[in-house]
């Protein structure tokens, strides 16, 4: 490392790396310079002039976001002169900008405010009539106020080199300047808010937020995203146990700030007016509500009727339950039902990665690991559209490391543009095509893998057969689809495998049937689905089967069942998740609906009607017992507790699995899509995009696809 | 979109006047010279420029809002400035555009009915030591009185007139 520049600053010496902006070194030694434009990570603007602070020897005073320290500079951001330019500076901020605080969203958080409460700039010299243009709707979700925007361009940059978007511009010039979205009179974009969190002031405002509270009447619950895999940390703004918003400006998390369409304002399933409240149980051939004690009571008596005769049962998991409720569910299937056939649907092969792997250490990448590796490749997978967080980071780190992208996709995507190398193969040709790249990739220091679901079976062993061949530390990242998608296939929710990926057979049991056996059997006496939607796809084959669905809604499959449970959302519980890269984060209860348990709960207590102990159903009971018990879940707690991510280490050996390829496929959802809850989120169903294009192409839904079939 | 050939070949050419990826800066000569053969910037247009030069529809938006000289209405054939600036003024520079406006029958940007002419006011165009100043189209005309703008503008109305009848 060069030599430490040491400068004074405030009569302090202190010192920083060469060329560290003023504004930086500042806030290392522990002073504030306030700044609107400034914006750790993005390009330097230098526009709203509020950091202005004096150096020895320039005469005038000079802006600390884009000048580098240098040595013997002596600097002061709190004499007279400075506090006095902050505040003009404030005077000529307010000039239109309107005094409407008390209905602001931004109100109680705003940047602009906390500068005019310190600099006291609350009163203007200005006589004349300020500007007024009425606020406009861009999307369903994001507003735009003119009259509020303070021009400090930072939507216009995170959304062009946070988001890789540019779906923002400024229009005009002078003070008729205003920020302009990408389609004339409305946007056409990813949608996720992020300009509307970053903006200082209230001028952009969130459709699904404004006007509905105030920031200090919330509660501020940080958890970890439903949605997709990519496990990102979102802090719920809760009031009267119902969720209004979703942001993570505390940077908190792995993401930082970063969050999705779905991440920001798809948590609005968790109040759908469809949601279940009261557990329902099929009476003459109708489902009809019915208290919870008897809904219990017929499941717990089927349950055990079927297990003393010695009936088939089928046990379908879920890719967004906890940690906790899939090692509780296979525990449930396999020692209380005593049955193997449970699996979930799997998105991604994990498990043959994890065999794969065996002899090598530190080989699956973090999300962390994405901002820092020197390379990276992506194969048969948008992320962008897929893995938004996943993208956000390589973009990032193309930004700020100048990392080399790769990627060979089926059709066009967005890393296209500053990627150093990108080709088109078509599905299951993808490692012919890696072969091209050899050269380049082997003169990479080390390299990232992140593989879609095209990559299975004997294909994961190729890949690393093919990253081991080129010389250089290679790390992966299986990708999957949802938020404990990671977790389901970690926890044993598979049929030959129990948690940790030991085989079945270790514990001296038979390896069950798999999700298409389970569906496809004409012989199944009990089937007990637990969050999930099987039958939106696949009817099931035994039409005399008894049927316990848990879920949200009344989905297709609850449809089906002889007894639905209601069951709580991510968002209404603790317990743990893993992510796509394998780090395990802790969820936290935000809201609440009357009427549904978790699903651990149901669990404990349907194993108790069934008069079989499982355990106690605690989720920090089982996490306990998890970390004691699964191969790389020994977890640093402080870390996990603390709202960390703790990275798993799985195990280092052979995995016994049967390989099932043809049992994984991703649901290619989009950024706007996510299985059967996506359908119950009004805020992702009414943007433009929804459902958004894959590779370029428009992609079905879940709803269209069933539509059809029954046409 | 495509434009005539003339104008294809300067977009060519102007492609590769800047250093490698640095396209970006061809988008307001771009935008100029296609102007001059459209009479004003359409959406269309605006995403060729951004489609050519690699860069987003919004960036140009950006840009054009920026310039005053790039019209997003398309005028009238002949652009009528005239120079309201101080060195104008004080010999007679807002009296002339007055004038103009009466001669022509419109205001500041406006447009005659028969889509001949488009008055404007506008600031300095570096012509001060002939003021008043005015130009039209990409013309000059030097130290114009109330009676040489009739005059001009008479002579293009004759020449259109001309035109018309072949």
């Amino acid at each position: 490392m060069a030599d430490l520049v040491t400068f004074t600053i405030d009569g302090r010496q202190v010192q920083a790396a060469p060329r560290t902006l003023l504004i930086t070194a500042a806030k290392q030694a522990g002073i504030e310079i306030p700044a609107f434009c400034y914006y750790d990570g993005f390009s330097l603007q230098a526009a709203c002039r509020m950091c202005l602070v004096e150096i020895e020897k320039t005469p005038k005073l000079q802006v600390a976001c884009t000048t580098p320290v240098t040595e013997g500079m002596v600097v002061r951001t709190d004499s007279p002169q400075v506090a006095a330019a902050r505040k003009g500076m404030l005077e000529l901020l307010l000039t239109n900008h309107p005094l409407d605080c008390p209905v602001c969203d931004k109100g109680g958080e705003c940047e602009l405010q906390d500068m005019v409460f310190r600099y006291g700039a609350g009163e203007s010299r200005f006589v004349e009539t300020k500007q007024h243009v009425d606020e406009r709707q861009w999307s369903p979700v994001v507003f735009y106020d003119k009259p509020r925007c303070i021009l400090c361009y930072r939507c216009v940059r995170v959304c062009d080199e946070g988001l890789g978007v540019g779906a923002l511009g400024v229009g005009d010039r002078g003070s008729a300047s205003e920020i302009i979205p990408n389609r004339g009179d409305h946007l056409e974009c990813d949608e996720c808010g992020a300009c509307i969190d970053i903006c200082p002031v209230g001028a952009l405002t969130s459709g699904t937020y404004r006007y509905q509270t105030r920031p200090w009447e919330m509660d501020h619950v940080g958890t970890i995203c439903t949605f997709c895999s990519n496990g990102c940390k979102t802090t719920l703004g809760v009031r009267n146990g119902e969720i209004t918003r979703a942001n993570n400006r505390d940077k908190s998390g792995v993401n930082g700030e970063f969050l999705c369409v779905k991440g920001r304002y798809g948590f609005d399933f968790n109040h759908h007016p469809e949601r279940l409240t009261a557990p329902l149980v099929r009476v003459n051939g109708k489902l009809a509500p019915a208290s919870w004690a008897q809904a219990l009571a017929t499941v717990g008596k089927k349950f055990a009727e079927v297990k003393q005769r010695g009936g088939k049962f089928g046990v379908i998991g879920s890719n967004h339950t906890t940690n906790e409720e899939n090692y509780y569910l296979q525990n449930f299937a396999r020692q209380a039902l005593g049955t193997s056939n449970i699996d979930h649907r799997r998105t991604g092969d994990v498990a043959t990665l994890i065999d794969a792997l065996h002899g090598h250490a530190g080989a699956l990448a973090t999300t962390a690991d994405l901002y820092t590796t020197p390379a990276a490749l992506i194969i048969g997978s948008d992320l962008s559209q897929q893995h938004p967080f996943l993208a956000w980071q390589l973009r990032a780190n193309f930004r700020h490391h100048q990392a080399k992208v790769f990627a060979i996709t089926s059709g066009p995507i967005r890393e296209d543009r500053y990627a150093a190398k990108t080709m088109r193969a078509a599905e299951g040709e993808e490692l012919t095509a890696v072969e091209s790249f050899r050269e380049h990739l082997a003169q990479q220091k080390s390299l990232v893998i992140l593989f879609g679901d095209s990559i299975k079976g004997d294909a994961v062993r190729k890949l690393v057969a093919f990253g081991d061949s080129l010389g250089i530390p290679v790390s992966y990242v299986p990708l999957v689809d949802y938020s404990n998608s990671r977790g389901a296939s970690d926890m044993g929710v598979l049929p030959d495998l129990l948690p940790g990926y030991h085989g079945v057979r270790e514990a001296g049991l038979e390896p069950g049937l798999a999700y298409d056996a389970i569906l496809s059997a004409t012989d199944l006496d009990a089937l007990y689905v637990v969050q999930e939607n099987p039958f939106a796809k696949t009817p099931l084959a035994s039409t005399g089967a008894f049927v316990v669905v848990q879920d949200l809604f009344l989905t297709e499959t609850a449809e089906r069942a002889d007894v639905v449970l209601p069951a709580a959302s991510a968002y209404e519980k603790a317990g743990t998740v893993t992510n796509v890269c394998g780090e395990v984060q802790k969820l936290k209860a935000g809201a609440k609906t009357m009427g549904a348990k978790t699903d651990l709960e149901i669990m404990g207590l349907i194993s108790k009607e069934m008069g079989v102990s499982i355990g106690i159903w605690k989720h920090d009971t089982v996490f306990a017992e998890v970390r004691k018990s699964v191969p790389g879940y020994n977890v640093a707690l402080p870390v996990v507790e603390t709202g960390g991510a703790a990275p798993t280490f799985p195990v280092n050996g052979r995995v016994p699995l049967e390989d099932r390829p043809d049992l994984i496929s991703s649901d290619r959802n989009t950024l706007f899509l996510s299985g059967t809850l996506g359908r119950y989120s009004k805020m992702l169903t009414s943007v433009l995009e929804y459902p958004g294009k894959l590779y370029g192409q428009p992609v079905e839904t879940e709803l269209e696809m069933k539509e059809a079939q029954n046409t | 979109m495509t434009f005539s050939p003339a104008l294809e070949e300067r977009f060519a050419k102007l492609l590769t006047s800047y250093p490698a990826g640095r396209t970006r800066s061809a988008v307001v000569p771009m935008l100029l010279y296609a102007q001059d053969e459209l009479g004003w910037v359409s959406r269309e247009l605006i995403e060729e420029v951004a489609r050519r030069t690699g860069v987003t529809a919004v960036q140009v938006d950006e840009v054009i809002g920026y310039y005053s000289m790039l019209r997003r209405h398309p005028i009238g054939k002949h652009l009528v400035q005239v120079c309201t600036n101080i060195c104008c003024m004080v010999v007679g520079g807002q009296d002339l555009f007055e004038h103009a406006s009466k001669t022509l029958g419109v205001g500041h940007k406006g447009t005659t009915t028969d889509g001949l002419f488009t008055l404007e006011e506008v600031e300095c165009m570096g012509a001060c030591s002939w003021a008043p100043a005015i130009q039209v189209g990409y013309d000059f005309h030097h130290q114009v009185t109330p009676e040489r703008f009739d005059r001009l503008i008479e002579g293009l109305r004759n020449a259109e007139a001309e035109t018309r009848k072949v």
